[in-house]
């Protein structure tokens, strides 16, 4: 195990190690030598471009990209303009910043994506300097123009373009400048010589970094952390400030004794760091510097490039890729030499236990003794993770899992998912894949994340097995990948519809969450209509089918898509964009053989546009509904003739419906409505919308008793309700002889119960006592009970011989009064009853 | 009395929860606008909002004056309006006028539209053409289900009859489904689901993907089964007259969100008053699934009993006076109030139902249901409709009469049609026209065109087909079949026997003992045979549409020993009326089970039929 500390460097307090990650795949020529090249954090890709040789500028340079380890991803000539700077985006994405202030970016794979300018004012005065940055907005643009202008955009998905202010004195290009993230706002740090500035929206601010040693005459480099939280700035006299980037508080500052021109620097720490350092970077050397006056150098063969991380720098040159950070915590501890630390004690106990020496049981006492044994296992877990060889993290998580037997209640929790994690870093991490997160950046960038780098590069089985090994939700987890293979299989030309379809949906049958309408929309984006639909076609979700339709202009399907739905909503968004689509008549057409959009399009010009109600049952020739539809217009009407026309209007279609009796009515009513105007001029009576009944009642009311007659004739109203509205007015108005004349006319055809009761209701017994014998048999026993003469209704009640109108008799005498007459209506009843 | 809680009832799940989820976002939502605000609130949603939330809440939210939509001009100084309303085109219309006379007048305010249960694309798309679409912002009050009672659910949603049986407009399909959804996210899932009827088997649909798209949770479900029922599926119950006592309210002073206000009849004062209705009145509780003829006795005897209680004050001493004071006087005070306002009220309907004409309504809803003396019912229909004895009440009788009869002699219907246009006028041809699109009132068709169709289309293909091609046409025809529904399900009693309304002894007693829903006699079979084999004829008449699934928790071992497993949630869409409810209690009781029942909204006859009224006069 002595080995483990043989790459440690001691600098002040803190150790620091350089681990070899790979040995680079590529086979550069002259190294890195005169390209330009970009690494994305959290070990993404390489691109490399050969540098543009001024002297031939028809020779095209070659673009490439190459994972961590070195495999090329994508390789092509370069064919557009001049290109000053490039970088990463946050999603994997290569982005090309051109002389002219054009953006182009490309996937990983080289595939072009889309371009995008920085504005006029960058395109006239072309691009000098650039800076890529990442913040939690996204990805961002810095450029200085060679108006000595600083143009800025926070993210590249969300262009927002902002022109900072002018810095004051500048002549050339300032000496260094880095971008900053603060109080949520991107700024810009200039240097101009030994004069700082920060830029911001709004004004351009001096500012001094305290206790910068006075030697320095200008600042020729800066950087600021992973974090924008610290700020180291180097200067001519070879001193190197570190402080934090609000430039409040000096960490520390170190003599490096080097006046050479610096190539890079960058910072060097990882959360919780014991000390502030920073790797600054000179031909063929590498300095650490930290708190204390001594460095730690390192030489370097080749041409090389810093990539800052969040846990330190990785170092990429023309043959490898290495790793500088400061040594964590937990290996520190359990790795020093003669480290008395509890996790060193357990990992030495372990070892003495696989000699099966006894000596096991003595370190283990020594750690329970202080009760640190969880302690210990906490180490050895930790460091695990910090260890790049997977033999050491294994002999650590043993010592760990030896540890873990002698605890009861120890949470299992830290163990099984550092195991877990440490599977699939290390399975990233292999030379094929080429990513090479620490645990700590994998942490940072969660799994989701890292799912997305891994489709980005179409390793779409690793991802899946990584997502069922970390029992990542199906949601978000294995369906998402396999919608990302669906979307890049259906781009495959050479293969037809009907294969991929089968392919897809055998694939993603069972997967969960999987919207369908999202591969289909990139099928019919790369022109494969007949695709989308048969994708489309496994859609669960109408609603999802239903837009992409529209969008295919397959209108059709997508209103019964919409129907089948059952969601209305769907169906108004197809039928008012049909309606907006098509001309009036196929739109009709269209509709007609849609029941169900039908009648909702109805109910939305019911209110809406009423005259589009009309040209619907037109166009159907359904001219029962058109027949209704001008009677209500005819209500909504005031004035009468009017009125009238609508329902002439009404009568036409009613006879076009063959519906006789509609119009027929429909013609008395316009009848009706002229005698009630007529009336009304001439007597004055409010008459016009009533029912003929009420009219009647009206007429009869106020003794216009001819014209109610007239009406009676006129519109063939029945006897017997000619017979009810004449009794209801004669008793309303309490005109007893003319009720008697009136009964006395014709015979009923009511009968005269009702006579009877009319009588009653208004409390005219002895006007009702005159009907009583008028009465039918059938109906005596109610009439008699009507005007409170029980014994007749006895009477009648016994004659007729019928149970159940005794009962009722009996019911209304009282035991005391009438006791003679319910003992013979009790025979009565016993006699009917034998029978 | 016979519908007090029995003993080992499964208790119920909570609701209350309900009403507290919909407050919180409807606060969450007020305070998305911050500010003093004015708000407005569409009529029909005043009496649910405020059993959500009362006045004091909303002015804790800077709720400055509340007004009713009446689709008016509006008087309001505030410079914040925000609107709370059914998704309806009109009001959204009447809401962007407003907005353009702000515009025109040169005022600027801020408004918000509030729709609840849910917006409707429809309605964006008015904002949209009156241009005042970046103007108004919009929201979501997912305000589904309002709990009326302990088991009463209702999604006061009136208009769901009208809309989705008439207009064919199936835009409250979806919000059915959500209600079911949000029940079952909040108590757990179903093992069975039954329903019948197309809008059901929809509203299952689109609860079921809901189902798929979200997080499916597995814990112990509340209720057992899911019942659903479209309304058309049974259109002779609500068109019967209640006469169970709380139906009869219903019917006589109409109950609004559980709530009733009784007039000065009933009160015995010169004031009205508002009376809660619901298990939390005990008088009420005890009352409400009796037959009215039974209430009365009913009533006096805990008349009685109350005086007893006030009487024992007599011979008291101080100190036993002061502990009844405290502790009882309270209570009887509250009873004796509850009691005489439902004395009142029966008192009332004694003097309005016992009445001749009452008697011989029921006596001719009765005949038409037994089929008996049929001619006798139409010239007592012709009688009522000459009288001009009540719009609704005729109606109610015609659409009984057709069908009962499947339908008018031709002679018949052109009669009374004629005759009931001479009484109320030719507006009534637009509410015939619904009625028959309906199925409600139509007439015979003449002859036997469809048969004769049948067997000469018949001829031309095989005997399967045959079968399937009658099937479509009867449903064409839209037959009620019921004389044969009836007979199947023994719907109704044989006559003659005596049936005692104080000892029920089927769900019959809600009507007499004349008639047993039809509703709950199909919900009563297919609990019985856990699905609809043996039931094929049945669902043939009524149309099929009829489906049973069992759902996601296959807990069989938990079956029948947790109270859950006696919980039944029955759906009615399109509403459900008082007498369906104390019918399903009554068969709880009998099964030893208990029915939720959650509907778009409580109906009567005169809802029902005024739904299908076109007024615009």
């Amino acid at each position: 195990m002595a080995f483990v500390t043989a790459n440690w460097n001691p600098l002040g307090d803190a150790f620091y190690r350089k681990i070899e990650l790979y040995e680079m795949g590529w086979n550069l020529k002259d190294g890195l030598r005169d390209c330009l090249v970009a690494a994305a954090p959290y070990g993404g890709p390489i691109a490399l471009l050969k540098a543009h040789n001024r002297r031939s500028p028809s020779a095209r340079p070659q673009l490439e990209i190459f994972s961590s380890s070195g495999l090329p991803l994508a390789s092509f000539p370069w064919k557009s303009g001049v290109v000053k700077q490039l970088g990463w985006t946050v999603s994997d994405d290569l982005l090309c910043v051109q002389e002219d202030g054009t953006l182009l970016v490309y996937d990983l794979l080289g595939g072009f994506k889309r371009h995008f300018s920085m504005g006029n004012e960058v395109s006239q005065s072309q691009v000098l300097e650039t800076k890529i940055f990442h913040s939690p907005y996204g990805t961002g643009v810095a450029i200085l123009t060679g108006a000595l202008r600083f143009t800025l955009a926070t993210n590249i998905d969300d262009i927002k373009l902002r022109r900072l202010p002018e810095v004051p004195g500048l002549q050339g290009a300032p000496s260094c400048w880095a971008v900053l993230t603060q109080d949520r706002q991107s700024k810009v740090l200039v240097a101009n010589g030994s004069h700082l500035f920060v830029l911001d929206n709004t004004a351009c601010t001096p500012v001094t970094p305290p206790g910068l040693s006075p030697q320095a005459s200008s600042i020729v480099h800066m950087c600021v952390s992973f974090s924008y939280k610290y700020l180291a700035l180097l200067t001519d006299s070879g001193h190197v400030w570190m402080g934090t980037s609000n430039l409040k508080e000096k960490l520390s500052e170190v003599d490096t004794k080097i006046k050479a021109p610096t190539k890079q620097m960058a910072w060097c720490r990882r959360p919780k760091s014991q000390q502030p350092s920073a790797v600054v970077m000179w031909d063929g050397l590498l300095l650490v510097v930290g708190e204390c006056k001594e460095t730690i150098q390192y030489h370097l063969d080749d041409d090389s490039i810093l990539v800052p991380e969040l846990d330190g720098v990785r170092i990429i040159s023309g043959t490898h890729h290495e790793l500088l950070q400061e040594v964590p915590g937990a290996c520190e501890e359990i790795f020093k030499i003669a480290s008395m630390a509890p996790g060193a004690l357990l990992l030495e106990a372990h070892k003495e236990y696989e000699k099966e020496s006894q000596k096991a049981d003595e370190y283990l006492r020594e750690i329970k003794e202080q009760s640190l044994l969880s302690e210990a296992v906490r180490q050895c877990v930790e460091a695990a993770g910090h260890e790049h060889e997977p033999e050491t993290q294994k002999t650590l998580l043993r010592a760990a899992s030896f540890g873990k037997c002698f605890l009861s209640n120890f949470p299992p929790e830290q163990f099984v998912g550092m195991c877990r994690d440490l599977r699939v870093l290390n399975a990233v991490r292999d030379y094929t894949v080429g990513i090479p997160l620490s645990h700590t950046q994998f942490k940072q960038m969660t799994i989701q994340v890292l799912i997305d780098r891994l489709v980005y590069r179409k390793l779409y089985p690793l991802a899946i097995e990584v997502c069922r090994y970390l029992k990542t939700p199906e949601y978000q987890g294995v369906s998402r990948v396999l919608k990302h293979w669906a979307c890049y299989k259906v781009q495959q030309k050479e293969e037809s519809d009907e294969v991929i379809a089968k392919a897809v949906s055998v694939k993603l049958a069972d997967a969960a969450g999987i919207s369908y309408s999202e591969i289909a929309t990139k099928a019919y984006e790369s022109g494969r209509t007949e695709l989308a639909i048969k994708l489309l076609e496994f859609e669960p979700r109408s609603g999802e089918q239903v837009p992409l339709l529209l969008k295919m202009k397959k209108s059709p399907l997508a209103l019964s898509k919409a129907i089948e739905s059952g969601d209305t909503d769907l169906v108004y968004t197809v039928v008012m964009y049909l309606k907006n689509e098509l001309n009036r008549g196929d739109f009709f057409m269209m509709l007609r053989n849609q029941p169900v959009a039908l009648s909702l399009y109805k109910q939305f010009c019911k209110h809406q546009e009423q005259d589009t109600l009309k040209d619907l049952f037109n166009q159907d020739d359904d001219h029962e509904e058109l027949g209704n539809f001008y009677v209500k217009a005819s209500y909504k009407e005031q004035r009468l003739e009017a009125r009238i026309g609508h329902l002439q209007s009404a009568v036409d279609e009613y006879y076009k419906a063959k519906n006789e009796f509609s119009a027929k009515t429909t013609e008395d009513e316009m009848r009706l409505l002229r005698f009630q105007r007529k009336l009304e001029e001439e007597k004055g009576e409010q008459l016009v919308g009533f029912s003929l009944h009420d009219t009647m009642t009206t007429l009869l009311s106020v003794g216009l008793h001819k014209h109610a007659e007239q009406l009676y004739k006129d519109f063939r109203v029945p006897d017997k309700r000619f017979w009810w509205l004449r009794l209801k007015a004669l008793a309303e108005k309490e005109d007893w002889e003319e009720l008697e004349k009136f009964s006395k006319s014709k015979k009923s055809p009511i009968g005269y119960l009702p006579f009877v009761e009319v009588c009653i209701k208004h409390h005219n017994k002895y006007e009702a006592r005159k009907y009583v014998s008028k009465v039918t048999l059938e109906q005596k026993v109610k009439a008699h009970l009507a005007v409170g003469d029980v014994e007749g209704a006895a009477e009648a009640a016994i004659e007729r011989r019928n149970e159940s109108e005794i009962g009722t008799v009996l019911s209304r005498c009282s035991a005391t009064t009438d006791h003679l007459l319910v003992e013979r209506l009790n025979r009565a009843k016993a006699t009917v009853a034998k029978k | 009395m016979a519908h007090t809680e029995w003993r080992d009832a499964p208790e119920l799940p909570d609701f209350s929860l309900l009403k507290r989820l919909a407050r919180d976002q409807l606060i969450f939502l007020l305070e998305q606008l911050p500010g003093k605000k004015d708000l407005f609130i569409d009529s029909d949603l005043m009496s649910p909002l405020d059993r959500i939330a009362n006045v004091t809440i909303l002015k804790q939210h800077e709720v400055d004056k509340l007004y009713k939509v009446e689709l008016k001009p509006i008087v309001s100084s505030s410079d914040q309006l925000c609107f709370l309303i059914r998704p309806r085109i009109q009001t959204v219309k009447w809401i962007s006028d407003l907005v353009n006379a702000d515009k025109v007048a040169g005022r600027f305010r801020r408004y918000k539209i509030i729709f609840t249960p849910q917006k409707f694309y429809a309605c964006e798309t008015v904002l949209e053409e009156q241009g005042v679409y970046g103007d108004v912002t919009t929201d979501e009050w997912n305000f589904y289900i309002l709990p009326l009672d302990d088991d009463i659910l209702s999604l006061e949603l009136p208009e769901f009859f009208r809309d989705n049986f008439l207009e064919g407009d199936q835009r409250w399909v979806t919000t059915a489904g959500s209600a079911l959804h949000l029940l079952q996210s909040v108590y757990g899932s179903f093992s069975k689901v039954y329903g019948i009827g197309r809008c059901a088997k929809m509203v299952y649909e689109s609860w079921r993907e809901l189902m798929e798209e979200g997080e499916q949770r597995t814990r112990q479900p509340e209720f057992a089964k899911v019942f659903l029922v479209d309304r058309d599926v049974d259109f002779v119950t609500p068109l019967c007259s209640q006469v169970v006592y709380e139906g009869l309210v219903d019917d006589l002073f109409r109950i609004k969100c559980g709530s009733v206000e009784f007039g000065p009849d009933v009160t015995s004062s010169d004031k009205s008053i508002k009376v809660m209705l619901n298990s939390q009145d005990k008088v009420f509780s005890e009352i409400r699934n009796e037959h009215f003829s039974n209430v009365f006795g009913f009533l006096s005897q805990k008349a009685k009993n109350l005086q007893t209680a006030y009487d024992k004050r007599r011979g008291m001493d101080i100190q036993q006076m002061k502990a009844f004071v405290s502790d009882e006087l309270k209570g009887l005070k509250q009873e004796h109030r509850l009691l005489s306002l439902h004395i009142g009220a029966s008192e009332s309907m004694m003097k309005k139902k016992t009445k001749q004409d009452f008697q011989e309504l029921l006596k001719t809803e009765h005949s038409l249901l037994e089929g008996f003396e049929i001619r006798e019912c139409i010239t007592y229909i012709e009688e009522h409709i000459n009288r001009q004895v009540s719009m609704i009440d005729s109606l109610r009788l015609l659409c009984l009469l057709s069908i009962t009869e499947n339908g008018l002699l031709s002679k018949d219907y052109r009669s009374l049609k004629a005759q009931y246009l001479q009484s109320y006028g030719i507006k009534h041809l637009l509410t015939f026209a619904n009625l028959r699109q309906l199925g409600l009132l139509e007439e015979q068709q003449a002859g036997e065109t469809l048969t004769v169709m049948e067997s000469k289309v018949g001829k031309l293909v095989n005997d399967k087909t045959v079968g399937k091609l009658t099937d479509a046409f009867s449903s064409l025809a839209k037959k009620s079949n019921f004389r044969a529904l009836s007979k199947r399900l023994a719907l109704v009693p044989k006559s003659g026997e005596e049936y005692d309304l104080r000892v029920p002894r089927d769900m019959a007693y809600v009507f007499s003992g004349a008639y047993i829903p039809l509703s709950c006699k199909l919900i009563e079979q297919v609990l019985e045979r856990d699905g609809w084999t043996g039931l094929e004829e049945v669902t043939r008449m009524l149309n099929g549409q009829e489906f049973a699934v069992t759902g996601g928790s296959s807990s069989s071992e938990a079956r029948n020993k947790t109270d859950a497993q006696r919980i039944v949630l029955v759906m009615f869409l399109g509403g459900c009326t008082f007498s369906e409810i104390s019918a399903l209690r009554f068969l709880g009781k009998e099964r030893g089970c208990r029915f939720i029942v959650v509907t778009t909204a409580i109906t009567n006859s005169a809802r029902l039929l005024e739904a299908l009224l076109d007024n615009h006069a």
